[in-house]
């Protein structure tokens, strides 16, 4: 019994055949977009490529690529086939590459699912990434004469201004971490002694954010310096100030920013997957008919498109049986001469059952 | 003697017709493409209109947007003259309206030129209504409570980081003018009586820049306040310290912004007239190579086509004699009846 069969008389043929060319040239579109698509998300990802450690992210735009390459090739494939699909005498050399083709497709499809279940999969992970890498920035945000790290005071400060955000999880972060550099402290005033010996390591900690921090919407001139002592700025009051400094910290911020591109993304994926789909099926039914039409008396007939020539469980069977004939006939060959007449009687007799 | 003068046979008529077809729907999406350049400098004007105390003038975005629809409209009506053009029948209702159409494209290539001119001309205006607004804008830059001006704020603080710019002309701007709201200073403390005492209009002025006004590629924190005092700051001379704070004026920088888009906008204009002239002379040369005809009767047969029927000299003395004509025929027509016999 054959699986989801469509009777197709010649114009129905014709009309899929044209159809489906249309649609094979809207897929090479989409295999496009879908490939710029690929490129912008690595484009933002290596723009920010400093503050995050590990580049485990990049396998999602990386597929993304790779697939959209793919499906323009394998669209502009079908096109073809559907353009020779209405001459018998060109339609015949295609017959061979359909299997292959089909295989293609459904590779390609369940790599963009699997893309798709990866830019989920992998948020945990790109969060980790971004505190390693933002705790780091911050700790050598005043290295700017240690090469290697003179860029960082640069990048943390667009980042911070970009995204409007202060520090890893909140402003307070900046407190805990010496971020002038020891060429601009004057270690013969007695403020910078006193501060330096405060702490165990030595370090010169202030209850000050640097500048990138202050948020342009405040109705006030930015404080942005000794924030913790009171009497330090008239009729300010640093738990009441909200618009002051940036209340976001920046991992959080970056998560959103980069989860928001990965859903808008998203519905992008599905759309090129479904239609990917659309031109397998399409394709399924137009070689079925055309191959039937082929084999009838007369070309210009109805015949019978189908998906499957005969049941799923019975398709199943059959492919298991040829896979399990392949692997008997592999080992008995260098065997006598009887062994392998004998299964090929069996693989026979298991073919047309 | 007619201008440029080409003979046309109906393979030849045909592939003309196709190829002014062809180029009308490009021609068509050029209109479009004026349509958006215009939108565009519109928006990014609005965008920035507080800067520009609202003054700022939309004559030129709304001539290239006015321009864009009238373009995309005539290009497709030429291009369906064109499409039928093929088909005597169908042409033959075309005919009647061609001269004045033809005409009417000449008229819009000359609007079209002028617009170019126009975009690359109107930076000097642009110029002078910029620093009007930004000075204003500086002056208002503390009135956040006040309705109206509340935002002033906000809008300087970002274009100064969006441009990396500082002050009209450099930072010292900043020192001429108390951007400090009173509501944030302590009229008891004695620096401030100070500062207000030691000028004439009672401002508190000082030494220092808004934060907007830092480089971030600086190697060191940003010094924004006693900027002038380099005893204040361990290792710091104002003189040559050149990272600190952005050097550039906003005033030159807006310009630059404005006028790098207004160049482009204009060079973008030249090649959609350039473009225009092509489909014009091409839309001639298809309807006098279907009005000269060697045989009406027959469409296969030879015939002419050409940009002027006669020299361009001679073109424009006949234009002179005709509105002459016009205009005596208009003098008499007020004066009677028998004069106008005399002159037909």
């Amino acid at each position: 019994m054959v699986l989801m069969k469509i009777t197709f008389p010649l114009q129905r043929r014709v009309r899929l055949a044209q159809g489906l060319w249309l649609l094979s040239w809207l897929s090479v579109l989409s295999g496009g977009f879908l490939f710029c698509l690929g490129v912008y998300l690595k484009t933002e990802l290596i723009r920010r490529a400093e503050i995050m450690d590990y580049t485990d992210i990049h396998v999602v735009p990386n597929i993304l690529m790779m697939v959209g390459l793919a499906s323009i090739g394998t669209n502009w494939f079908a096109s073809r086939v559907c353009q020779d699909s209405l001459d018998a005498t060109r339609f015949p050399r295609w017959k061979p590459f359909l299997l292959g083709w089909f295989a293609m497709a459904v590779v390609l499809c369940s790599l963009l699912l699997a893309a798709m279940v990866l830019c989920f999969a992998l948020q945990g992970h790109l969060e980790e990434t971004i505190k390693v890498g933002l705790r780091n920035g911050i700790r050598f945000y005043r290295d700017t004469d240690v090469p290697g790290r003179c860029f960082q005071k640069e990048t943390i400060d667009r980042l911070q201004m970009e995204l409007r955000c202060c520090g890893n999880n909140n402003y307070r972060d900046w407190f805990e971490v010496q971020w002038i550099s020891n060429r601009y402290l004057d270690f013969t005033s007695k403020e910078v002694k006193d501060r330096v010996r405060s702490n165990v390591d030595g370090r010169y900690l202030l209850d000050g954010v640097p500048f990138s921090c202050c948020n342009p919407a405040s109705p006030r001139p930015c404080l942005h310096t000794q924030l913790l002592d009171r009497n330090a700025h008239y009729n300010f009051e640093l738990q009441t100030e909200e618009l002051n400094l940036y209340n976001r910290g920046c991992r959080q911020a970056l998560v959103e920013y980069y989860m928001g591109l990965m859903n808008r993304i998203g519905p992008g994926v599905l759309s090129v997957i479904f239609m990917q789909a659309s031109v397998f099926v399409s394709l399924r039914y137009l070689q079925t008919a055309t191959e039937g039409a082929m084999a009838l008396e007369n070309p210009e007939d109805d015949s019978e498109g189908y998906l499957l020539e005969k049941s799923i469980p019975e398709t199943i069977e059959d492919c298991k049986s040829q896979v399990l004939t392949l692997l008997k006939l592999g080992p008995v060959d260098p065997g006598d001469a009887e062994a392998p007449a004998e299964d090929k009687g069996a693989a026979d007799a298991a073919t047309s059952g | 003697m007619a201008l440029m003068k080409v003979k046309f046979d109906l393979k030849k008529r045909v592939k003309l017709a196709q190829t002014v077809w062809f180029m009308y729907w490009f021609s068509v999406m050029a209109g479009v493409l004026l349509l958006t350049m215009g939108l565009f400098f519109k928006i990014e004007l609005r965008k920035r209109s507080e800067l520009m105390d609202n003054n700022e003038s939309h004559f030129l975005p709304n001539l290239l947007i006015g321009v864009g629809l009238i373009a995309s409209g005539m290009n497709a009506f030429g291009g369906k003259i064109c499409y039928d053009s093929l088909d005597p029948s169908k042409f033959v209702k075309w005919k009647p309206m061609l001269k004045p159409f033809l005409i009417s494209c000449v008229g819009f290539n000359g609007l079209l030129l002028l617009t170019a001119m126009l975009c690359f001309l109107m930076r000097i205006p642009l110029q002078f209504t910029l620093a009007e607004g930004l000075k204003n804008g500086m002056k208002y830059y503390k009135d956040t409570d006040t309705p109206g001006r509340c935002y002033m704020k906000r809008t300087l603080d970002t274009m100064q980081m969006e441009f990396r710019c500082c002050g009209n002309d450099n930072y010292r701007d900043w020192f001429v003018i108390q951007w400090v709201s009173n509501r944030y200073l302590d009229f008891s403390a004695k620096e401030v009586k100070d500062r207000i005492g030691s000028n004439v209009d009672g401002q508190y002025l000082m030494d220092g820049v808004p934060f907007s006004c830092c480089n971030p590629a600086s190697p060191r924190p940003c010094i924004q306040l006693q900027m002038t005092n380099n005893s204040a700051h361990y290792s710091y001379d104002h003189y040559t310290e050149e990272l600190n704070v952005w050097k550039r004026g906003c005033r030159e920088a807006l310009l630059s912004y404005y006028g790098g888009m207004m160049n482009t906008i204009g060079a973008l204009v030249m090649l959609v007239t350039l473009v225009q002239v092509a489909v014009t002379v091409g839309l001639q040369y298809v309807n006098t190579s279907l009005s000269t005809l060697a045989n009406p009767e027959d469409p296969e047969s030879e015939s002419e086509g050409w940009i002027l029927e006669k020299t361009v000299k001679e073109t424009f003395t006949d234009i002179m004699d005709k509105m002459k004509a016009m205009g005596k025929g208009n003098q008499v027509e007020e004066g009677g009846e028998a004069p106008v016999a005399t002159v037909s």
